[in-house]
This record gives structure tokens, sequence and C-alpha cells, in this order.
């Protein structure tokens, strides 16, 4: 019993740090001029959010994501922002100011409305949840889900991941055709 | 389950998600347009999670993983739009890109 409410305790403390490191780099990526501070603090959300996924038993995503997104995606990101020199801009200057206040009352709108869609659908049903095993959220558990149940969505996902590097390698092609021409 | 229920999760990934719009709707450097839209998708992948821990069904998982390759393809794609357009020497301003302004 004791042991229980520690290990609830310890669970609310790490939750609590998360989900505030997540927010708070979150609204950093957003409001930061300089787009690299912006990646670094894209980094800092990704880690904490999976550290959210652990809490939640999803190891194999939680590694995914660390490896994935803040290893693979976001070196693509600074690199992309090293080339280009990452100009400067001021969030809330240049525009005129009703699209600041439309954007604000937007994404409020936005959070109003999933949050009164989810308490409308599952409100009081939200606090039970499932027992699950020890093994659940493991990679041998996500693997074989992948290759039965879910097999049309890793065949469509390779496709997916083609076109995007084919995109990608077309993108690059003809710029350089262009610059030559020039 | 110890610690928070789902619905704690859910409030997380909805105020995430709204604040990824937020960046969408009022930054115009296309860059961190994109990486808006990658807070987004993970404020989605973490409801995904939450809902798949509360029934018990690692389906969620998977499809979250679907979501991260589809993230990832979003990026290569964005990322060789913005050094194109770069490249042509445009501005980087979702701003001042009106050439298909109707």
């Amino acid at each position: 019993m004791i042991v229980a409410t520690v290990g609830n305790v310890i669970v609310w403390i790490v939750w609590i740090a998360a989900a505030f490191a997540c927010l708070g780099s979150g609204l950093a990526v957003v409001s930061f001029q300089n787009p690299f501070y912006s990646a670094l603090a894209l980094i800092g959300n990704l880690g904490s959010l999976a550290v959210l996924y652990l809490l939640l038993s999803a190891e194999f995503v939680a590694a995914a994501q660390v490896l994935v997104y803040a290893g693979a995606v976001m070196v693509m990101f600074l690199f992309v922002i090293a080339y280009l020199g990452g100009e400067a801009d001021a969030p809330w200057a240049g525009g005129p100011s009703w699209q600041v206040i439309g954007a604000v009352a937007a994404a409020a709108a936005i959070l109003t409305e999933i949050v009164v869609a989810i308490g409308i659908k599952a409100g009081g049903r939200l606090s039970h949840s499932e027992h699950v095993g020890a093994s659940f959220g493991s990679p041998a558990q996500i693997g074989r889900l992948f290759l039965t149940d879910h097999l049309l969505a890793f065949e469509v996902t390779s496709i997916v991941l083609l076109a995007a590097a084919v995109g990608g390698v077309i993108l690059g092609h003809h710029t350089r055709k262009y610059d030559a021409r020039a | 389950m110890l610690g928070p229920d789902v619905a704690w999760y859910l409030a997380v990934s909805a105020i995430l998600f709204s604040i990824g719009a937020l960046g969408v709707l009022l930054r115009r450097s296309p860059l961190i347009v994109l990486l808006s839209l990658e807070i987004m998708l993970n404020g989605g992948n973490l409801a995904l999670i939450a809902f798949s821990r509360r029934n018990g069904e690692a389906s969620g998982q998977v499809f979250a993983i679907a979501v991260m390759a589809v993230a990832a393809s979003e990026v290569v794609v964005g990322l060789g739009l913005i050094v194109a357009m770069s490249r042509r020497r445009l501005a980087l301003d979702v701003d001042k890109l009106t050439t298909l302004r109707g």
C-alpha cells in the first residue's frame, strides 16, 4: 500500500515536470525570434513528450520519438536553418495587428472546441483505464501488430516515405537546373 | 494506472495542439510554420497514445508511429521547398508568396 502511494507520488511529480516542460518549450518554439532557438526548443519539447509516452507505457514509441524526431528530423531542421542563415523575425511585429488578434482567437477557439468535444463525448468515462500487462507497448507487441493487423498501414507508410524521398530529390534537382540557367 | 488519469494527458495534448495552431497562424517564417506543424502532429500523437493506454489496445501506438513517418516525409518535402525558395531568392515570408492568389 505504502509502496503504491510512493509510486503514485513519484509518477505525479515526473508527469508535472514533463507536462510543464512540454508546454513551456512549445510556447518557446512559437515565440522565439531566431529559428535556431525555436528548433532547439522543439528538441526539448520532443524529449519531454517521450517522457509522457513512457508514463503511458508506450516504450517503443518513446524510443522511436527520440531516435526519429529528436535525432533525424531535428538534425535536418538544424542543417537547413544553418544553411539559410536563420533570419530573425519578431513573432508579433510586421503584419497588421488584426492578424495577431485573429490568430490568437482562432487558436483559443480550437482549444475550446477540442475540450468541449472530448468533454461531451467521453467526459465521465476518462478516469477509468484498462489494466495492461508488462508487455504492453513493447517492441515485440508493436512489431507483431504491424505485421499482422496493420500490414496495409505498414506498406502504405513505406510508399509515403518513398514518395517523400523522390519529392525531395526532384525539388533539389530543379533548383540546380534553374541556377545553371540564371 | 499510477499517476494522473488519461484526461490530464488529453488536456496537455489539446493545449499542445492549439499552441502549434497558434504558431502556424501567427508566424511568417516558413521554417517556424513547419516547426509548429510538428508540435500539432505531436499533440495528436499524445492523444492517440493516451487513448491507446486507456483502452488497453496497442493499435493506437501503431497509428502514432505511422503519424511519425508521415511527419518525417512532410519535413523532407517542406524543407526541400524552403531551400528551393531560398535558391530562387524568394522572400522567406509566407505573407509575401502571393503568386497563386486569385
